[in-house]
């Protein structure tokens, strides 16, 4: 049976808190914990398949164009080759998050240098992977100097109209302080660190899919939709994620290729990504370019407030990094101006990176609130907390909660914050320079529709089953935690099975929204469940106290079941909520660092962050998000930086050795402090998104610290030790 | 044909013996914990022990292999009760898990050779890339695991899997398989 909630309301009733398992919200390890510490949990690439061939794409070598012949025979005769694969339902692309529909097609229409045109299969992975590189394509490439490669030198379109709001050009001019820069950032990668693989076998009706992806309820419909094979003959089975970071949102190239070779060979196909590969042909997030314009009065307020940016992509992709979408909330200013615009070029596509949006913009923006909170003479903490709105600036909703102000106070008190007056150079210790700074986080909440089946069984044990999945976030401690408190069941009598497209709809995971929608599906269901027991039982639902296996008293579960299982399908679907209210996820960073006068280069000595995104399902699984974020913040600062070819657009550093991610000794102890809250608009569950808030405006605390520090104001991320030098002060 | 020691057994390769050790040890030898992050020693999610170092499974041949004594995590321990392995679920160590087996090689060799490290001993003994980024965690995980490694703590966070009065027999020898009937 289903039962369904569309929320149109703030859910009040907080009945997760009226439970009495104790379980949600405690710092539980992760179930899955013990199969990856030994190598026992099964990855995409790790399924042993009977009889399975290997194939290796074969990538273009030009920038734009066609391919005009693959010459299959200069390849076939090399041993164990078993096919060329270059049928007009590969895709150029892969699919940007929720598409719902096949990416770019055909791979043979060549748009970035690097894009997949074709698939090598062989017996083995080694004679594949040399049949591809010596196969001869002849391709029909436009001409170099006619296409459009540099973002800064191709004129961009508007993405949307923008915000405008009264007068921001007249707000600069009349204001007592103000400030008008320009940053830029450059592209980043997700690098997880399991590449894209698939696999895929076929018996002649029926695909059968291992694939390593976030959103199996979108990515089924991509795949049937690219293959033009029906949904209903397509299983996708995806327990075990490497991490995805939004590069694994959409059905990617190699599982499409996979399946068009085991249809067309009768045989199963793995295909996994070379690391380079992975590089090329996954998305990028987007280079920006943003202009900041802050005008305040002399009390810090702010009454101008400008945000514009110019990213890029490829022609036809609608994706476009939403630089500006937490600019559009989280300071007041009567007059207001947000722009985005793309750059249509020809690099590699541009799509969802960890925090699209305020990964990039909150940085920029919060580097800019620092200029103008020394301009103005006041404490950076001080400028925030004076330019809070009450609500949302120019669409007028409420918050649904908001709780940047306990944030930047209990993290200023938790950091040690020094309210004085702040002067850069005022500490060294050897060759370093030491100094101090903060930014606000800010993140939208998202939310979607998710489906989740709850199963009480007889035997006193519960199964959770829904075709989400655990990309490392920790759903399978979560929604076992959800279930478990509200059938009054501790966690190991709790099973989660997830990432296999026979089970009900989840949301996907991606946009920070999963915890939050398809814990709802569960929390939905589970409710049912308890009405139903109620009525065994013969009381109100809200009257049945459920703890450790039992209905009250002595009456145990597994005696009120006698010997049936209740099964129900939880559906969740936001409602007209989404109208009523702005919600979001808000926080502030710390952070200390070090500046070596001689070399330029910065270490982060500690970092904080404190924030308030509702209800915490687990303390660890949570903490280890805010974690993750603020390692990114501090890669997004100090490291990473995807670099391109002027000539042909190629991504120059596409490995692990020339993109550098931060590693271990780049992060300090980090602190983080959860503000909790519950917040009844966000979710019946009372949660929010924590996956990406930790990285938006995390990299501006450390711009702002090296300002505090050695006095090298920085407008270019990353923040590397040339970029430093040449900042530096006489 | 390339022999060695994996895990304990005597193992010959008929492969290539120019294959990275990496690939004998998925493909042939289906021992499918230690992965192929990268293929060129960046990352080291390929990592096991060769003579008790923790080294790049991509990065060596089985020519380079051979006779030597490879541990991977699968032969790490038969119940995950080494210490690392432990400490690594108590202290929420591990998230998306895909680097996992090359850290906990890592740190494994580490504590095998200096049970007690500083934090500057384990950030230099694990280079590995962590994209989820629990590296605030593996210090802390990697010390307590030394701690268990000299019986100064113990921690049963990872309860070794359905152990049937068979499996407890084998390793138990008072213990008899009939009894359990």
């Amino acid at each position: 049976m289903t039962a369904h909630l569309k929320q149109d309301k703030p859910d009040t009733r907080n009945l997760l808190d009226k439970m009495r398992q104790g379980v949600i919200g405690k710092p539980l390890s992760r179930p899955d914990g013990p199969a990856k510490v030994s190598g026992t949990a099964p990855y995409t690439a790790d399924h042993a398949v009977e009889n399975c061939l290997e194939g290796v794409l074969v990538t273009a070598t030009i920038v734009r164009g066609e391919v005009a012949d693959i010459d299959a025979q200069s390849v076939l005769t090399m041993p164990g080759v078993v096919a060329v694969i270059d049928d007009e339902r590969l895709t150029a692309r892969a699919a940007q998050g929720g598409a719902d529909e096949a990416p770019e097609q055909p791979a043979r229409k060549v748009g970035y240098f690097g894009q997949p045109i074709a698939l090598v299969v062989a017996e083995s992975f080694e004679e594949a992977r040399d049949a591809a590189k010596q196969l001869k394509v002849d391709y029909r490439a436009d001409d170099l100097s006619d296409i459009p490669l540099d973002p800064v030198q191709t004129d961009p379109e508007p993405q949307d109209d923008g915000t405008r709001q009264g007068d921001l050009a007249h707000a600069m001019t009349s204001a007592a302080h103000s400030v008008d820069l320009t940053y830029r950032t450059e592209g980043h990668a997700s690098a997880a660190m399991e590449p894209h693989a698939a696999i895929a076998e076929w018996d002649g009706k029926r695909l059968t899919v291992h694939a390593s992806l976030q959103m199996l309820n979108h990515n089924i419909i991509e795949l049937a939709d690219a293959l033009d094979v029906k949904e209903e003959d397509i299983r996708l089975i995806s327990r075990y994620v490497g991490g995805g970071f939004g590069s694994k949102l959409g059905i990617s190239e190699e599982t499409v290729a996979a399946c068009v070779a085991a249809m067309e060979l009768g045989r199963p196909v793995r295909v996994v990504m070379s690391r380079q590969q992975v590089f090329q042909c996954i998305m990028r997030r987007s280079e920006t370019k943003q202009r900041l314009r802050l005008a305040a009065d002399g009390d810090g307020k702010l009454i101008g407030f400008g945000h514009e940016a110019r990213v890029s992509n490829l022609p036809g992709e609608d994706f476009a990094e939403p630089v500006l979408q937490s600019s559009e909330f989280l300071y007041a200013a009567e007059n207001r101006l947000l722009q985005l615009e793309v750059a249509r070029i020809h690099r590699m596509t541009a799509g969802s990176v960890r925090a699209p949006g305020e990964a990039v913009g909150m940085p920029a923006l919060e580097a800019a609130m620092d200029v103008l909170a020394e301009k103005a003479g006041i404490d950076p903490v001080e400028l925030r907390l004076r330019n809070i709105p009450d609500k949302h600036p120019s669409e007028g909703l409420p918050f649904s909660s908001h709780k940047l102000a306990e944030c930047l106070k209990q993290g200023a008190e938790a950091f040690g914050w020094d309210s004085g007056p702040r002067k850069p150079r005022q500490r060294r210790e050897g060759e370093w320079w030491i100094g101090t700074g903060m930014a606000s986080a800010a993140r939208v909440h998202n939310i979607e529709e998710a489906k989740a089946r709850v199963t009480l069984k007889a035997d006193g044990t519960a199964l959770v089953e829904t075709d989400m999945t655990d990309i490392g976030t920790g759903t399978y401690s979560i929604l076992g935690q959800i279930a478990g408190e509200m059938l009054g069941l501790p966690v190991e009598k709790v099973l989660v099975e997830l990432g296999d497209t026979r089970l009900p709809r989840g949301s996907g995971s991606g946009g920070s929204w999963g915890a939050a929608s398809v814990g709802s599906a569960v929390f939905v269901a589970c409710n049912r469940l308890r009405e139903r027991l109620a009525g065994k039982v013969g009381i109100a639902a809200d009257d049945l106290v459920l703890k450790d296996g039992t209905a009250g008293n002595d009456l145990r579960l597994t005696d009120l079941l006698d010997g049936e299982d209740l099964c129900e399908e939880g559906h969740y679907e936001p409602g007209e909520i989404e109208d009523d209210y702005t919600a979001a996820g808000f926080g502030a960073f710390f952070a200390q660092v070090r500046v070596n006068r001689f070399t330029g280069e910065t270490r982060v000595d500690r970092m904080l962050g404190a924030f308030g995104f509702g209800r915490v399902l687990n303390e660890k699984t949570a903490r280890s998000q805010c974690l993750g974020g603020i390692t990114w913040s501090i890669g997004a600062a100090l490291t990473e930086s995807l670099l391109f070819d002027p000539v042909d657009g190629h991504l120059v550093n596409c490995d692990l050795a020339e993109y550098h991610v931060p590693v271990h000794r780049d992060i300090p102890d980090v602190e983080v402090i959860m503000v909790e809250e519950r917040d009844p608009a966000a979710s019946p569950i009372q949660a929010k998104g924590i996956g990406e808030l930790g990285m938006c405006g995390g990299a501006g605390a450390i711009a702002n610290a090296i300002y505090d520090a050695c006095g090298a104001r920085l407008f270019e991320f990353p923040m590397t030790p040339d970029r430093v030098l040449s900042a530096l002060p006489e | 044909m390339t022999q060695m020691t994996v895990n304990d057994r005597p193992v010959r390769f008929d492969m290539d013996p120019q294959t990275p050790l990496l690939w004998a040890l998925r493909d042939a030898a289906n021992l499918t914990g230690s992965k192929y992050g990268c293929g060129v020693g960046d990352c080291g999610a390929c990592m096991v022990l060769v003579d008790g170092e923790a080294l790049r499974s991509c990065l060596i041949t089985l020519a380079e292999a051979e006779g030597r004594f490879i541990t991977t995590i699968e032969g790490l321990s038969e119940d995950r009760s080494h210490p690392v392995q432990q400490a690594m679920v108590a202290e929420q160590a591990i998230q998306c898990g895909f680097c996992t087996p090359g850290i906990v090689m890592a740190a494994a060799a580490l504590i095998q050779r200096n049970p007690d490290p500083s934090e500057a001993d384990v950030r230099e003994a694990v280079p590995n890339l962590c994209r989820c980024g629990v590296y605030p965690r593996l210090v802390r995980a990697i010390q307590r695991a030394g701690r268990v490694a000299r019986r100064r703590e113990r921690i049963s966070a990872a309860p070794a899997p359905g152990i049937d009065m068979e499996d407890a027999a084998r390793a138990v020898p008072a213990l008899r398989a009939d009894s359990a009937e």
